[in-house]
This record gives structure tokens, sequence and C-alpha cells, in this order.
């Protein structure tokens, strides 16, 4: 499946917002909120993710079409790296304690952020070294 | 309970946002700088000596010597850094090679592929093969590939000449395969 790139830039600058609040106030409630963003991303599509709505709603029809698509896989792995530290901050800031909250949660904002400001996919960087580290000729 | 501590946690998250921000822009602007930049593989290498178990310590002394840099990383992986049709699954080309290493889960891949297809076919006895890296883990260790795309430009011997991480502009393609060919 085929998505617009800009919809992904837009939905990380919501992402790197909302992980910045969290990082201020500490809400776990907000955090959780983020988690349900990324794992709806993951469950059904980047489009169909919350942010990919809006995009879809608000600023797609005043942008008009994309010059040019790119594959969904990529970003929707992201959304999986994404919703991961999203509950490991869950877990810090719940039950661990809150150092362990704001070092999920920043390094969440940064691939957020990284995405926003520079188009780079860090989770999708992440993915061939990950997959290195997995023993020959097994298959995850 | 007291200010005190709640003032503590606010901090912290605000210097977390603080260094995120800053360490992600100079990491941004670093990557925008070098992502895609070929590199002289051969005589003058700056990766470091891989300090493996088979290696012994005569060879990793001759790994700090940047000369043979090169020639004690090959044998360190007990082949040289060359790459055979074999490796491939499909020919080398006549005069040079563009290999792309690829995943799923790769944006700049997509645009790399169109720019090196591009070039292989403006250059002639040049190929471009395209490798899913998950499915060849092996030649990636043994080539230290640590992201896609990575770009190799092979001489006609199959010998790497160049190397590239990050999506490479069409121009620096050229100039690669240009000094491959030569």
């Amino acid at each position: 499946m085929q998505v617009d790139p800009r919809g992904q830039r837009f939905a990380a600058v919501i992402t790197t917002a909302v992980l910045a609040i969290v990082l201020v106030t500490g809400s776990a409630w907000l955090l959780a909120f983020q988690a349900l963003v990324f794992a709806v991303a993951v469950a059904a599509g980047v489009r169909r993710s919350p942010y990919g709505l809006l995009f879809a709603w608000l600023i797609r029809p005043r942008l008009g079409p994309p010059q040019e698509t790119e594959e969904s896989a990529p970003p929707r792995f992201a959304q999986a790296v994404g919703l991961a530290f999203a509950l490991l901050g869950l877990v810090g800031y719940l039950a661990v304690g809150t150092w362990l909250g704001v070092a999920a949660t920043a390094f969440a904002l940064l691939a957020a952020f990284l995405n926003a400001a520079f188009g780079l996919c860090l989770g999708c960087e992440m993915y061939l070294m990950m997959r290195r580290l997995t023993p020959v000729g097994r298959t995850p | 309970m007291d200010a005190g501590a709640v003032g503590t946690e606010t901090l912290a998250g605000v210097a977390a946002l603080v260094a995120v921000l800053v360490a992600g822009t100079v990491f941004g602007l670093l990557r925008r700088r070098l992502d895609g930049r070929f590199r002289a593989v051969g005589g003058a290498r700056r990766r470091r000596p891989l300090p493996t178990a088979q290696q012994s310590p005569g060879e990793e002394a001759a790994g700090m010597d940047a000369q043979h840099d090169g020639a004690a990383a090959a044998a360190a992986h007990g082949r040289p850094q060359e790459i055979t049709g074999q490796d491939l699954g499909t020919g080398l080309g006549e005069r040079a090679t563009l290999v792309q290493f690829s995943t799923a889960f790769c944006q700049p891949c997509r645009a790399t592929r169109r720019i090196l297809a591009e070039v292989s076919g403006m250059v002639d006895g040049v190929n471009h093969v395209e490798i899913d890296a998950e499915s060849h883990l092996e030649l990636v260790r043994r080539l230290d590939v640590m992201r896609t795309p990575t770009v190799l430009v092979l001489d006609s011997a199959g010998r790497i000449t160049r190397r590239a991480a990050g999506q490479p502009r069409k121009a620096d393609v050229i100039a690669a395969l240009g000094a491959a060919v030569a």
C-alpha cells in the first residue's frame, strides 16, 4: 500500500508535540493516548491512525494530491517501535519510576522529532541492525 | 507530596526534552551532510580493525596500519573484500557493478533504486543489483553493512572500490563509477 509522505510528516509533528508535553507534564494519560494512536497505526495502517485521518480531512484537501507516494511498510514499522517505547514509558510513569518514563518517552520523542524535522525514519534505520543480531538462518 | 519532588520530576522532563531536541538537531544535520557520500575502500580506510576471536595479535597490529587495514579486515573475515557473481545470485557487470542493499522497511531504497537503475542504463557494461539484506545476513555481516540503503561500487573483478550508506546523489554515483572503471 502507498501513503502520502506529507501525511507522515504531519503525524510526526503532532507526535513530537504530544510527546514533548508528556515529558514536561509527566502525564501518563497523554502518553497512554499516544500509545493508543501508535497501536491503531500498527493494527489498521498509518492512513487510518487518528493523525492520518486528521491529515486526510483537514490538510490534504488544501494541499492537493502528492507528487509521489511511498511504501506504507516503513512508517508502519516505525509506529510499532514508537508503540514499544510508549508502553515502556507508561510502565515507567505508572509503576517503576519517573526516570524510566522520561527515558523511554525521550527515545520516542527523538524518533518522532527526526522524522518531523528531517524526514528521517529512525526505527527503519535500526531495523537492519536488529536483524543482524538474530542468528543466521532464523526468521523472526 | 512536597513541591520539591514534583519540581525535580518536571525539571527532569524539561531537561530530557531540551537534550532530545539539541541531540536530534545535531544528528539530523550531520546525517543530512554525510548521507549517501561515497568513500574509497581499499588503501586508505578509516574502518577500525575488527577484534574478532579468530584474529591473531599480529593481524590486529597490522590492522592499526592504515595501509594494511583493508587486508587485515579481509583476513579477519576469512575472505577478501570482493563480491562474486555467486554472492549476488547474478552476473557481475562487464565493467562495473552497482550493488544496493535494501530491506522492506527502508524509505530511501526506492529512490536509490531509481538512481542506480538510471545510471547503469546510461553506462554500458554496468549492472545494477539489488540485494535483500534480510535474506543475505551472512553477506551483510561479512561486508559490515549497518543500514539500508548501502551502495557498493564493484570493479570488473568484483572488488569493492567505493561504498556509501544512505541515498546517494546521481552525480556522486557517476563519479564513483568513473573511478571504478578507470
